[in-house]
């Protein structure tokens, strides 16, 4: 039995410890926002965060995962950050197809908790998610716009 | 179950119950009976939540449900894939509805109920851009038929003409007697009239939905990880099937040893599929795959075992002498020109196959029994997938269904219905339990249907004036048509293969009048399997003439947009973009230092299209800075989905043009993954400007047309900045630091 913190819940599943957390995440508790795209650490469809940083969850293995590990998925709305990154991708309607677009929202927001006031390139450097369709004109525009937002937000408290 | 959770129990009850009322809500409320759904289903198909007792809701028409609490359903016939086109019809519909756009909802068509209502919803199918121009003429006139009707319904309650009735965002109104109504209230009297034959469409200059940079329809749910792709569909009881076919395309499976993965955990059985596939069916993705990974499999690979990328390259390159009978185009006499010229300009060019390697791999939930055969799945094809389905099933198609789902990206793949029809093949041998089959990215990678492999010839002789005297483009490769559909390849061979290089053609005029003039084509087919894959042949057909007419500019000793000019005079439309996206980009003004300009104009898809690329190259290393491109589609129903589209097109196409291309070895594609198979990503993306220019009087496409100039402009400002011409695809196989 392997237990998780999940988007500030406390869980456990019965799987095998090879088990990688994507597909614990997908299959067992029901999370399926965090994509499967390539199980390999290429594509980022799968991006969750552990303590705040991203992380492709195809190739980590649940058993792999410190005791104290928090992970939040796409699902883990009420987070503001991720929220204010949600937002600005509605407002430039940066979604085509929308599968990849889970793992890149995660990602973006990753970016900004490090790096509060990103340059294009460094957004372009850090988010090496892939989309198919094309959305990155949009995605380099709506995470500007999201992390210009949380500094203003932060800068109000 | 291994899904014991204690601390979550109530968690996941609480998820599934959710989908339960709310599936039970949709059935319940109102729902025209035919999209009712088995409950878990409908949370997947059929994406519209209303409100828990809301009255019934009548179809006005079969295209639109109007409910009580004035939402607007629109029912959507064609795939929706990322491509914007489910927005856009709705914008279509509701722009000759004149109700409140804020309201408007969508539900997805199903292709079985479309057979039994007579094709009320007409052609599902979605490819070849058409999306949008194939349908806009019906869905505009079922929009204004039920605003007719809804207006009548009105006028007749109060019983005035129904001339004098007014419309604005769903309120009707006499002003003669200052009474309003709203669409919600006398929809069910609505839908009792008679469907009028003759309606009147607005001119789009009068459009206020259509037209209009309206935000798509479809997404929140794609935002917050709420929308159930088929990879994501769960339904009770279900187990999961994860196929591997024979990598070499043509081969067999010989045998597998079953017993030496049946003890492992979760695994519910191995079996054959089809006579070149096995399937470990197992209750989790990950139990499969293991499985699967550790499955002894003997292949008959067969004849082509031994064919290589090499081998393929010979075969086809024998093609580009000699004679053929498949012309395309033919002005003049082109051969006798070049035989008799003083100096004939010449150039040989490939291109590679590309996996469509959309970001959600292949999918299909199955339900079969002896009596039924249900199928959720992604299609960009619903009724020829139900013909599939019930093929493989063995069942009246009456008693089939397929549920189409929101696609997680496409670009032509399922236009294909191989997987359907392997998923119902893995079900029928587990009657009664629901099957999910998920391919493996390894599994799409080498299972694809690949843009045909091709090289082309092209010979041309200038004229005194330095003009083009005569030309001919021998292509020879692959033909989609040959293996999609042999029926189709007649004594003129395989019409498809000259996209955009034809002579008078609304979907595809070859740019350029030229007095001698052949474009032929020599087919040879290797045994890699081909399929439509965005942009089709556009892709190569602009390629090999758009850079072989840079190399004519080039030793004409011409600016190459003055001289691609010279040869345009009869098409405006064609040089109307192509003068758009010079003069936006500053052409024939100096670029920054170290900055270098390449150009290039096509048409396809009924659509015409130019760029112009801005690239450095420094120490060998390719940046594409820029990229300014313009569009003329005739009419355009939403311009910011247009330029997320071509923008799009710049990815797709720079992505398998740079760093893309799919190589044989031993006779199966050797690239298995993302690792190796090179795609764009942010950190290449180039600054893409777009210019959206409708000219008006013809419905052109948008997904697929640009992508044809996005290799071309680039490969011609490498030249530029190079003087190295890349004639070999993908660009990433030469050294641009060696000159």
């Amino acid at each position: 039995m392997t237990e998780l913190n999940v988007n500030n819940r406390q869980l456990r599943a019965d799987v095998d410890g090879d088990t990688p957390l994507l597909w614990v995440l997908r299959e067992e508790l029901q999370l399926t926002g965090t994509k499967y795209g390539c199980g390999v650490a290429q594509c980022g469809a799968c991006t969750v965060h552990m303590d705040g940083v991203a992380m492709r969850s195809c190739v980590v293995p649940v058993s792999a995962l410190p005791a104290t590990a928090k992970i939040v998925t796409i699902e883990g709305l009420g987070q503001t950050r991720l929220k204010v990154v949600q937002e600005a991708w509605a407002e430039l309607d940066v979604a085509q197809c929308g599968y990849c677009q889970p793992g890149m929202i995660m990602a973006a927001a990753a970016l900004i908790a490090q790096t509060p006031d990103p340059s294009d390139d460094d957004i372009r450097s850090g988010i090496t998610n892939i989309c198919r369709c094309g959305t990155y004109p949009r995605v380099l525009a709506a995470t500007r716009l999201a992390a210009q937002r949380l500094r203003g937000a932060g800068a109000a408290r | 179950m291994s899904a014991a959770m204690d601390a979550s129990v109530g968690h996941t009850m609480g998820a599934s119950r959710r989908g339960f009322l709310k599936a039970a809500s949709l059935a319940a409320g109102g729902l025209a009976l035919e999209f009712t759904l088995p409950a878990m289903a409908a949370m997947a198909a059929a994406p519209v939540a209303q409100a828990p007792g809301a009255a019934p809701s009548p179809e006005v028409t079969a295209w639109l449900l109007v409910q009580s609490d004035e939402s607007v359903i629109i029912r959507i016939a064609r795939a929706e894939m990322g491509q914007g086109t489910l927005t856009g019809l709705a914008q279509l519909v509701a722009e000759e509805l004149e109700c409140d756009w804020a309201k408007v909802r969508f539900e997805l068509v199903k292709p079985g109920v479309n057979r039994a209502r007579a094709r009320v919803w007409r052609d599902m199918g979605t490819g070849g851009s058409r999306g949008i121009r194939g349908s806009q003429d019906y869905v505009r006139k079922a929009g204004a038929a039920a605003r007719s009707m809804l207006v009548s319904a009105a006028a007749q309650q109060w019983s005035v003409p129904a001339a004098e009735c007014s419309v604005d965002r769903g309120t009707i109104r006499h002003a003669a007697s200052n009474r309003t109504t709203t669409y919600g209230a006398v929809a069910e009297a609505a839908s009792k009239l008679t469907i009028p034959e003759n309606v009147v469409l607005k001119d789009p200059s009068q459009w206020r939905i259509a037209g209009k940079p309206l935000k798509r329809l479809d997404t929140a749910d794609k935002l917050d990880g709420s929308l159930v792709y088929g990879m994501d569909l769960r339904l009770p009881g279900m187990i999961v099937a994860l196929p591997k076919a024979c990598p070499v395309h043509g081969g067999k499976l010989v045998s597998f040893d079953k017993a030496a993965v049946m003890k492992m955990p979760g695994v519910r059985d191995v079996l054959q599929v089809d006579d070149a596939t096995v399937a470990v069916l197992a209750d989790r993705f990950w139990q499969a795959k293991r499985a699967l990974d550790a499955l002894p499999i003997v292949w008959d690979k067969g004849a082509n075992a031994s064919v290589s990328s090499e081998s393929i390259a010979t075969m086809i390159r024998e093609g580009l002498q000699g004679d053929t009978p498949f012309v395309g185009n033919r002005q003049g006499d082109a051969k006798a020109q070049l035989a008799t010229a003083s100096r004939v300009i010449e150039a040989d060019y490939g291109t590679p196959f590309q996996n469509h390697a959309p970001m959600e791999p292949l999918s299909a939930t199955v339900q079969w029994t002896p009596q039924r055969c249900d199928v959720w799945a992604p299609t960009q094809v619903a009724e020829a997938a139900l013909a599939a389905v019930a093929d493989a099933a063995g069942l009246d198609i009456a008693a089939c269904e397929v549920h189409p789902m929101r696609i997680g990206g496409s670009f032509g793949r399922r236009l294909a219905t191989d997987y359907l029809a392997m998923a119902v093949r893995i079900a029928r041998q587990r009657p009664g339990v629901p099957v999910k089959m998920m391919w493996t990215r390894e599994e799409d990678m080498l299972q694809g249907r690949f843009h045909p492999v091709t090289q082309c010839r092209l010979r041309a002789t200038l004229d005194a004036q330095g003009r083009i005297a005569a030309m001919h483009m021998r292509i020879a490769g692959q033909s989609i048509t040959a293996f999609v559909n042999p029926k189709a390849i007649t004594a003129n061979g395989d019409a498809t293969v000259f996209q955009g290089l034809l002579g008078e053609s609304a979907e595809g005029q070859f740019g350029y009048e030229i007095p001698h003039l052949l474009i032929d084509h020599a087919m040879r087919n290797p045994h890699v399997r081909p399929g439509y894959w965005r942009g089709v042949n556009t892709n190569q057909n602009a390629i090999y003439s758009e850079c072989f007419i840079d190399e004519l500019a080039h030793a004409a000793g011409k600016d190459p947009f003055e001289f691609r000019k010279l040869h345009m005079a009869k098409r405006p439309k064609h040089l109307a973009v192509l003068q758009a996206v010079a003069d936006r980009a500053g052409w024939g003004k100096p670029a920054a230092k170290g900055v270098f300009r390449g150009i290039a104009q096509y048409m396809g898809f009924g659509s015409y299209t130019a760029a112009v690329a801005e690239v450095t190259v420094k120490d060998g290393q390719l940046r594409v800075l820029r990229i300014v491109a313009a569009t003329d589609p005739g009419h355009v129903v939403n311009p910011q989905q247009v330029e997320a589209q071509v923008a799009g097109s710049f990815v797709y196409g720079l992505g398998a043009a740079l760093f893309g291309g799919n190589t044989v070895k031993d006779g199966a594609i050797a690239e298995t993954n993302f690792d190796t198979y090179g795609v764009m990503r942010l950190y290449d993306m180039p600054a893409v400007e777009v210019i959206v220019m409708p000219s008006g009087g013809f419905w052109g496409g948008v997904g697929e047309p640009t992508i044809a100039v996005a290799a071309p402009a680039v490969l011609n400002a490498v030249f530029a900045a190079t003087g190295k011409r890349i004639r070999q695809l993908p660009l990433k196989d030469t050294d641009l630091a060696k000159a």
